[in-house]
């Protein structure tokens, strides 16, 4: 039977989702993407380098949104997420929800809203490190660059001065949620992952210091466009974070917590450990580990970080970490290898929390498809099915087996609307 | 273009028209750039603004529209119209935002932008797209192992035809050896069947896929849409065209005959990984020395991997198999033990589960290194914990879990003539990153260690050409450090340095048969999207849609050769007198070319040497005693360009007497620009590309480092002219230095200061 529709729907504009749409499209295809924020980029566009080559994301990101603004075969909506699907393959209806932006396309990113703006609110780019004002563009590199305005400012005299400063009449404060239709051939899931909650894992004290942060958090203390601005200091006082913790598997490998291997955590670390020692010279680093796993080519990777002499690997899963009396986070365990009992003090303890796929809870697909126990949707090939997996809601991956696992699965869904 | 009509629109939004005198712009583009037309709009970008133009357009009387405005990196879909070419002059991101309103050198800087952007228009034409000939749209798919078997079978489900060429004289490759497979369906904890044997069926029984086994590819040439490529199977050869190509060529495992250390060969019960997989597809594990069933077997990892005598990098596959292959032993026989030698357990992702389930099975894991094995199968462990070198003795068999080799060659064929090694040796370097010494002061603080560098480096693998390309730039497809293939990108792992050339599988990086096959399905892809383009006349990514292409003017090429050996993508080839050709489907449209030709005579209907040197020339240089200094630069438009806007953004104030051009990439940039600007008086230029060398990020290779090379040479230009060789630099600047660009021109505009005005001011 011939597909009903040719147009494939990309769920998550993350790395992963905003690959698959663009190498669906620059394949003939038409793409609908649907991102749930404000803008592309998802976990990627916070991050400050990738491992190994320590180059920016929003390099790559450049050509991708360049790609997307030359491609007409692409149409982005943010702000949306899928409500329900139903239908099969070739034919699906899916009911998208939008989510008020309060800021409409006429919005020349000028600014004028967020002088306007006087309240602020936890900034959602840097994990809540910082604040930002309630009328706010999401960071630099935003896609679409357009502002967004915070609920909180609805009828307030903040939103009407708010509203008032737009010369463009760009500002829609009476802007509700609302749904829309479409009718797709294929879907392709791509809604990436969270950081596991660190504060689960009690005997690390997530919650007991603001000097114990996580691998997520510790990307935006080292990007410029961070809460610091770059500079790798401890949260609680500011002050320069010369020695340094890296705490492997923390939730991943344990039956307690994520039973699987993040499989990015230990790059990066790696990655975390060569930040702190390209910023501060006399910098110790010690990384607390089960095994390396820098996998394939990575490895070299892994060597030039463990041939710098300031660097330390622990083998060893720590037991617990305890604030000090003077307040420094105290890492405590026992070396697998040598044995040794040890409470090393840090100026800050990062945890590499593992990946927890939003395809497990909180963004399921709304129809039957087959999930592994950890939430991640087993990938399809070509057998009749019109649902795919990319990136993290398939599986642990890394930014680049994601982009690998997202032209696979574009491939899969032009077949599936192509009949 | 001959009747062109162009139309300035001055946008006022944004605060532009507060902090800029935008009647005093329009005079400079109507009096003195002679625009035929020139409006001024409150919002340009709004539906009346769009309107304006629109109307002009639709009344005749344009068809040019230089907006002068935003940067081009922002609203892009508003600003176009068909069939009308747009020009962009930044006045936001790079004037009002990143220099005071209202001030005189702000308003010299808005005028220039303008001025530049009507000199552009002047000499940018449409790209016409080339479409001569007939496009084939049939993928060669080279390697019948599960990859290409993967790849060949995608590429079919999509509607097109395969011709799958395959060394052997079967298909399978070395999956087909295995009894079972790595766990890839949940729940992750056994061993699964192999089924390939049913993929082999599939492909046999697909009409649209032509197999050809005991066959090679003799000889390639031609480009996307047009290869045609020589297949010799039995001494005959044939001919064939194909649109695009897939190489799925896979691995071999290392030569355990290299592992003395490790027993091989000494004695016939050691064995490796592979070939204890034959014995377990052959009826069961057998000592090879007396055929009895082993009751203690260590598996030693990293057999040759992660080892600087051997191979540099993790192979990926092994700790996951020798798992696998504990696992059939230790359940087929409750009696034996199985005791895996470790020195990092590498089972990421859900492999985890299966690690969990080999250590619930009783299979032993042993944290060290092993330092050697004995003839009568003594392996003596550095062990970890114990911290001491410890004797496993009692074993009766051991299995060296060997890693995997790239077929990035053809092992079994001759190799090249020593020119062509040299070219691979020059398109390994720039490279992965290789392993020298720590971090502290951004690298440069400590003194490699020993066993470093990195012994891949300076050598080039063994064997033949696996395409036989031939390119001007030799028979091989690229390869990197390590001896894999492309892509050396972490975001666009299919990005190839020969276009319509895709590889995939372990040939490209270390990987198990699930990964392979989604693998192949992406290089599938890539290869229909070539096939796609080539037949539209448009670049594939990164220029993705880009229907320009180089231009030579033969009646001035001198044959130099430059454009042929620099073009980073093996896309231009000689004739026999030296005449360069370009090959259009391969090209990228970086313009490497054009930088690199000393006569000028490759250009791009819209981009082109002349067009930016008009550009540079309509800049209004003040004279010297203005003191006003004007500085050119150069910036790359994918990172140093989106750099400066994003300065912009974040409102980073910094000196106004710079005058930008976005340029495709450094490699582009022609040394002409340069000396014009000099001779036309500006005091400096700075060159903004990216980060060359080991972790080069440049995605057309080795555009800065080019561009670093040809700088050189203008130093020498410079002093013969008797100025100062600093008045033109290059910076490495990354997308995410927007302060530090900001920094980087202040501190140079601060040295032009010092030094005298340039002398050629006014000639």
């Amino acid at each position: 039977m011939a597909p009903n529709s040719q147009t494939i729907l990309v769920v998550g504009g993350g790395i992963a989702g905003i690959s698959a749409a663009i190498e669906a499209a620059e394949a003939g295809a038409d793409v609908v993407l649907l991102e749930r924020s404000p803008t592309l980029g998802g976990r990627v566009a916070g991050l400050n380098r990738y491992f190994p080559k320590l180059c920016h994301p929003t390099c790559g990101l450049e050509i991708n949104y360049q790609r997307i603004k030359k491609n007409k075969n692409i149409k982005l909506f943010t702000m949306a997420q899928v409500a329900t699907v139903e239908g099969q393959a070739g034919n699906y209806k899916v009911t998208v929800k939008t989510t008020p932006r309060h800021v409409n396309a006429k919005c020349t990113a000028c600014g004028a809203c967020s002088e306007a703006a006087t309240s602020e609110i936890p900034n959602p780019f840097n994990y809540g490190l910082d604040t930002v004002k309630a009328a706010y563009l999401p960071h630099e590199m935003a896609f679409p660059m357009r502002y967004v305005i915070d609920g909180s400012v609805v009828g307030t005299p903040e939103g009407d001065a708010i509203k008032s400063s737009c010369k463009y009449d760009a500002v829609d404060l009476e802007e509700k949620e609302k749904t829309f239709d479409l009718t797709v051939g294929a879907i392709i899931w791509a809604t990436g992952w969270k950081p596991y909650d660190a504060a689960r894992i009690e005997p690390y004290s997530y919650s007991e210091s603001p000097d114990i942060i996580t691998n997520v958090e510790m990307e935006r203390l080292a990007a410029h466009n961070g809460p610091t601005k770059g500079q790798i200091v401890r949260p609680s006082d500011g002050e320069p974070a010369r020695k340094v913790a890296l705490i492997q598997c923390a939730g991943s490998r344990d039956t307690n917590h994520l039973p699987y291997c993040s499989a990015i955590c230990c790059l990066g670390s790696l990655k975390h450990a060569a930040f702190v020692r390209q910023q501060y010279d006399d910098s110790q680093v010690d990384i607390y580990y089960i095994d390396i796993r820098a996998h394939d080519k990575l490895e070299a990777f892994y060597q030039k970080v463990k041939a710098d002499s300031g660097i330390h690997f622990i083998k060893s899963k720590p037991g617990s970490i305890v604030v000090g009396e003077d307040g420094r986070p105290t890492v405590c365990g026992e070396d697998t290898l040598g044995r040794d009992i040890y409470a090393n003090a840090y100026d800050i303890v990062v945890l590499a929390t593992g990946m927890e796929p939003c395809s497990a809870r909180e963004y399921r697909v709304p129809v039957e498809v087959e999930m592994d126990d950890y939430g991640f949707i087993v990938p399809k090939t070509g057998n009749g099915s019109g649902i795919f997996s990319a990136g993290v809601a398939q599986g642990p991956n890394d930014v680049s087996t994601s982009v690998q696992t997202a032209t696979a699965a574009a491939l899969r869904a032009i077949q599936a609307v192509r009949g | 273009m001959s009747d062109r009509k162009a139309g300035v629109y001055l946008c006022k939004g944004c605060g532009i028209g507060d902090a800029v005198d935008m009647d005093a712009i329009e005079q400079v583009a109507v009096s003195e750039m002679k625009a035929p037309l020139c409006r001024q709009h409150d919002a340009l970008c709004s539906d009346e603004g769009l309107k304006v133009i629109q109307d002009d357009i639709d009344g005749g009387e344009i068809n040019q529209a230089i907006i002068a405005a935003c940067s081009h990196r922002v609203m892009t879909d508003r600003f176009q119209f068909n069939g009308t070419q747009v020009v962009r002059a930044n006045l936001r991101e790079q004037v009002i935002w990143c220099h005071p309103a209202n001030d005189e050198d702000t308003q010299m800087l808005a005028a220039d932008q303008v001025r530049m952007g009507i000199a552009q228009a002047a000499k940018f034409d449409t790209p016409q797209p080339w479409t001569e000939g007939d496009f084939n749209r049939r993928i060669m798919v080279v390697g019948g192992g599960v990859t290409g078997l993967s790849a060949a079978r995608e590429a079919s489900l999509t509607g097109h035809e395969v011709l799958l060429i395959e060394r052997a004289d079967s298909l399978g490759g070395w999956a087909a050896k295995w009894s079972r497979r790595l766990p890839h369906r949940p729940p992750y904890r056994d061993p699964q069947d192999n089924d390939l044997g049913a993929l082999v069926s599939e492909v046999e029984g697909d009409s649209k896929i032509t197999v050809m086994t005991g066959a090679l590819v003799t000889r390639t040439e031609g480009m996307p849409g047009k290869f045609t490529v020589e297949i010799t199977r039995g001494g005959a050869a044939v001919l064939e065209t194909v649109g695009a190509i897939v190489v799925a060529t896979g691995w071999r495992p290392y030569d355990a005959n290299k592992l003395g250390h490790l027993g091989y060969g000494a004695s016939p019960d050691v064995v490796t990984g592979v070939e204890l997989e034959e014995m377990l597809a052959n009826g069961g594990i057998r000592r090879k020395s007396d055929g009895q069933a082993p009751k203690t077997v260590a598996f030693v990892q990293c057999a040759g991997s992660r080892d600087p005598e051997h191979l540099p990098y993790c192979s990926s596959v092994c700790c996951g198999v020798s798992i696998k292959q504990a696992l059939l032993l230790v359940r087929s026989d409750p009696d034996a033990m199985a005791y895996i030698v470790f020195d990092e357990l590498r089972t990421p992702g859900t492999a985890e589960e299966f690690y969990r389930q080999a250590q619930e099975a009783g299979v032993v894991f042993i944290k060290g290194k092993v330092k050697s094995v004995g003839a009568d199968l003594t392996v003596t462990v550095d062990d970890a914990l114990l911290g001491e070198e410890v004797p496993m003795t009692g074993l009766d068999m051991v299995v060296l879990a060997t890693g995997m080799v790239p077929n990035s060659t053809n092992p079994d064929a001759e190799a090249e003539a020593d020119e062509f090694q040299e070219q691979l040796k020059a398109d390994i370097n720039p490279a992965v990153p290789i392993p020298s010494a720590g971090f502290a002061n951004g690298g440069e603080g400590e003194e490699p260690q020993e066993g470093f560098p990195w012994p891949w480096k300076d050598k080039t693998p063994t064997g033949g050409s696996i395409l036989n390309l031939q390119y001007r730039q030799g028979p091989h497809i690229p390869m990197l450090a390590d001896g894999f293939s492309d892509s050396h990108y972490i975001c666009f792992p299919y990005e190839t340095r020969r276009t319509g050339i895709y590889t995939c599988g372990p040939v490209r990086r270390p990987m198990g048969m699930a990964e392979s096959a989604d693998d192949a399905a992406g290089a599938v892809l890539k290869a229909i999207q070539a096939i796609g383009n080539a037949a539209e006349g448009a670049a594939v990514h990164p220029r993705a849609g880009d229907l320009s292409f180089p231009k030579i003017g033969y009646d001035i090429c001198t044959k130099c050769r430059r454009c042929t050996v620099e073009c980073p993508f093996g896309a231009i080839d000689e004739e026999e007198d030296g005449k360069p050709v370009v090959n259009i489907t391969r090209c990228r449209r970086c313009g490497t070319c054009m930088g690199a030709c000393p006569v000028r005579t490759i250009g791009f209907d819209n981009y082109n040497v002349q067009m930016i040197s008009d550009m540079i020339s309509a800049v209004e240089i003040p004279d010297e005693f203005a003191e006003k200094p004007r500085i050119l630069i150069l910036a790359c438009e994918n990172d140093a360009y989106p750099a400066l806007d994003m300065a912009g953004i974040n409102r980073h104030q910094y000196s106004a007497y710079v005058r930008t051009i976005p340029v495709r990439c450094l490699g582009s940039v022609s040394m002409l620009w340069v000396s014009t600007a000099i001779e036309r008086g500006y005091d400096g230029a700075m060159l903004l590309g990216c980060k060359s060398g080991d972790d080069y990020q440049c995605h057309f290779v080795k555009g800065s480092a080019i561009a670093k090379e040809r700088m050189s040479k203008v130093g020498e230009t410079l002093k013969s002219m008797m100025l100062e060789e600093d008045r033109v630099i290059s910076e490495e600047v990354s997308i995410a230095d927007s302060a530090r660009v900001a920094d980087l021109i202040d501190r140079f505009a601060g040295k032009i200061g010092e030094l005298d005005a340039n002398p050629f001011k006014g000639f």
